[in-house]
């Protein structure tokens, strides 16, 4: 018969290895692909696959040859983080908006929001080139920023809102009593609460713009080219480039998984804040 | 004197931007395949060549690029000076006037050479549209110690019956090794480029002279029915989701004793650095049966202007060096000759070339004896071996792919899998008016 102690620890220990088995559940394609960038392309192709091989950095100096990877990366960059900051610009005070004086039609207008994620985009793939054609900005960054912030948008959205929402009224109430401005109120009070919300809602937005690969795909050529566009030029169904491939997308990821790594604090306690409260 | 100095300081500012601009430089949509990457490569010298010319890149999988190229052309976007194109495409843009008739070539580009299959792939109605970089047909790679082994001799022209009756001698699956290894994977350019041949060679045709699909006629049947028997019984594990790489590792890897797809990896499966069994694979003609007509495919790789371009005589300058015979020299010269773009032109097949390629005869006589225009044993109303161009069937294609897929996998019955077919085609055909 176990005691309560004893219960509480296995329990807990069931519940650690559990959670390890989930995260390595969910590591394994990202190691499996740093672990494949080192091998050559037929140890990649091996069956039963190697795990033990001798590394090699023939495909990094590859790709180093045939492209320019800064030149993408620094598109991955600006479009990314414009896009972002664009989206903020626009979710922050529409979200204030419906979480601090909701109407009736608000949760329909976020539902409607939400309601244009269902739209494949190939369905609007023509118009879409038609007008950036027209307007001159195929293979241009801004294409990119507008269309990501337009695609982000409602996602974004909802994130402050519920973020916004679990912050009581009452906070911004003594502040317009202590005669703050609609402006004050948000920058000196609402946006220093939901910092952490916001953080981890920024990162999600980078995070989706920095690996959208359909628009940047079909919009840009070589100018204004991400890194899903490098990642793509080393697909083929006729050789054998798993190497390649798997280099060239470890050095896509790299970026992005740094700043996760390094805003991991803020993430968890942007998607912990409403449990905190 | 200081106004004079800003004045010509100013004229040097105006004139600088101006003599940059002078530069053309142009947009290249190409696929990600060690042939165009050598390309990608030497295409330093064609720069050093010709100044006045910048290359920019863009290099795409194959089937990204066909639908990032088919949006541009369609909207006239310009996004691209050239474009690398299969044969399927440069028959229905070239016909809809959406790119640069390859008119008034030199006479030192010599367009005779290029063989007449290659060249009439590429053209509509007697005008070539498209340069062709590379052509390709399909052939049988064999492992020729396992066929010593078992006491067996592969013929210059199996049939598909012999070839059955191979893989199941040397089908042991125990010690991972496959009798035969087939594209699977569902797709117009996967499974069914090469189901189409096998077609062809049992004396089936997609349609009648009516454009009538015939899947549920009896040549149809038998051929399927002899795909998904011997796939099944001799095939690796997981056949339906294998297309040409997983093919190409399976038989690089040394599990398939016999393999049937294009001419193009012979290359790979010769080098040693990424083939086990490189000293041990033999080149024979693709399997034919109650005919020898379409039982090999004819697909090209070629170089196309957009009437969108803006840059079209620097366009056809680069395309034209790119085709060209001094190109193949170069290559040769920096590459090896084995590395020479096969499949377009007579010239290229000299004794040198065919003694560092030992696949070089097989896909030349191949390439020889397609032709397009009668593609099948009855007489058709398309062209085309392995496909048919129409514009309507990359969707065809695509899901008669699905359907003999799922025969393959067991999810139907082979006679379902081709009703279902058949229904399907109808259904588009009549939608597209080919059918009353």
């Amino acid at each position: 018969m176990l005691t309560l102690k004893q219960k509480r620890s296995l329990q807990s220990l069931l519940v650690g290895c559990a959670a390890w088995l989930i995260a390595g559940l969910i590591f394994f394609p990202i190691f499996w692909m740093v672990l494949t960038s080192f091998k050559t392309e037929l140890a990649a192709f091996a069956t039963p696959p190697q795990f033990i091989f001798t590394p090699t950095l023939e495909n990094y100096l590859h790709i180093n040859d045939r492209s320019d990877y800064f030149s993408y990366a620094w598109n991955s960059v600006l479009i990314s983080f414009a896009a972002t900051a664009l989206c903020m610009l626009v979710a922050v005070p529409a979200a204030y908006s419906m979480a601090f004086f909701e109407t009736k039609r608000t949760k329909g207008t976020l539902l409607w929001m939400l309601s244009t994620k269902m739209l494949p985009p190939v369905g609007v793939l023509m118009p879409i080139y038609l007008i950036c054609k027209s307007l001159g900005m195929l293979d241009s960054r801004l294409a990119l920023i507008v269309i990501y912030t337009l695609i982000n948008l409602p996602i974004v959205i909802w994130m402050v809102y519920t973020y916004f929402k679990d912050i009581p009224v009452d906070i911004l109430e003594a502040a317009r009593l202590d005669g703050a401005t609609t402006l004050q109120e948000i920058s000196r009070v609402l946006l220093p609460i939901a910092r952490g919300g916001l953080a981890s809602t920024m990162l999600l937005s980078l995070i989706l713009c920095w690996n959208e690969a359909f628009w940047s795909l079909n919009l840009t050529s070589s100018a204004a080219a991400p890194l899903t566009a490098l990642v793509a030029s080393y697909s083929s169904p006729e050789g054998l480039f798993w190497a390649k491939l798997s280099a060239v997308s470890t050095l896509a990821c790299a970026p992005i998984l740094i700043l996760g790594w390094i805003s991991q604090k803020q993430l968890v306690r942007g998607l912990s804040f409403g449990a905190v409260k | 004197m200081n106004k004079l100095s800003l004045a010509l300081a100013a004229t040097a500012c105006l004139a600088l931007p101006g003599l940059t601009l002078a530069a053309e430089t142009l947009t290249i949509a190409t696929v990600n395949n060690s042939d165009m990457i050598r390309m990608q490569r030497l295409s330093k010298t064609f720069e050093a060549e010709h100044p006045d010319i910048k290359l920019k890149w863009v290099v795409l999988e194959e089937n990204v690029l066909r639908q990032r190229l088919t949006t541009d052309i369609a909207t006239q976007g310009g996004q691209f000076d050239v474009l690398t194109i299969g044969m399927y495409e440069a028959s229905l843009w070239g016909a809809k006037g959406w790119l640069e008739p390859m008119t008034d070539l030199s006479a030192e580009y010599d367009a005779e050479d290029i063989f007449p299959s290659v060249r009439d792939g590429l053209s509509v109605k007697g005008q070539l549209y498209a340069l062709p970089f590379y052509a390709e047909s399909s052939i049988t790679y064999y492992r020729t110690d396992l066929f010593k082994d078992a006491g067996l001799k592969m013929p210059e022209h199996p049939t598909w019956t012999q070839m059955a009756n191979f893989a199941a001698k040397l089908h042991a699956p125990d010690k991972d090794q496959y009798g035969i290894c087939l594209r699977g994977k569902a797709g117009w350019g996967e499974n069914m480029a090469l189901i189409s041949t096998v077609a062809n060679a049992f004396g089936a045709r997609w349609f009648d002279e009516n454009w009538k699909p015939e899947f549920t006629g009896s040549e149809w049947t038998s051929a399927l029915n002899f795909y998904v028997d011997t796939l099944s019984k001799y095939g690796p594990p997981g056949a339906s989701s294998n297309g040409f790489n997983e093919n190409l590792a399976l038989f690089n890897s040394g599990k398939c004793a016999m393999w049937v797809d294009a001419s193009v990896a012979g290359s790979f499966v010769t080098d040693k650095s990424q083939s086990k069994v490189a000293d041990h694979v033999g080149f024979t003609f693709a399997p034919i049966q109650a005919t020898s007509k379409g039982s090999s495919w004819l697909y090209s790789w070629a170089l196309a202007i957009p009437t969108s371009s803006k840059e079209k005589d620097a366009a056809k300058t680069f395309s034209m060096w790119a085709t060209s015979k001094a190109y193949s020299e170069l290559v040769a010269k920096t590459d090896g000759i084995a590395n020479v773009p096969p499949g377009t032109r007579a010239s290229t097949y000299t004794d040198a070339y065919m003694a560092a390629a030992p696949f070089a005869k097989v896909t030349l006589e191949s390439l020889k004896s397609i032709d397009p225009n009668k593609p099948t044993l009855k007489p058709v109303p398309y062209v085309g071996v392995q496909l048919v161009t129409i514009p309507e069937f990359q969707a065809i294609g695509t899901q008669v792919g699905k359907q003999f897929a799922a025969a393959l996998t067991g999810g139907m019955s082979v006679q379902q899998a081709l009703q279902g077919a058949q229904t399907a085609t109808e259904r588009q055909m009549k939608r597209a008016g080919y059918l009353k």
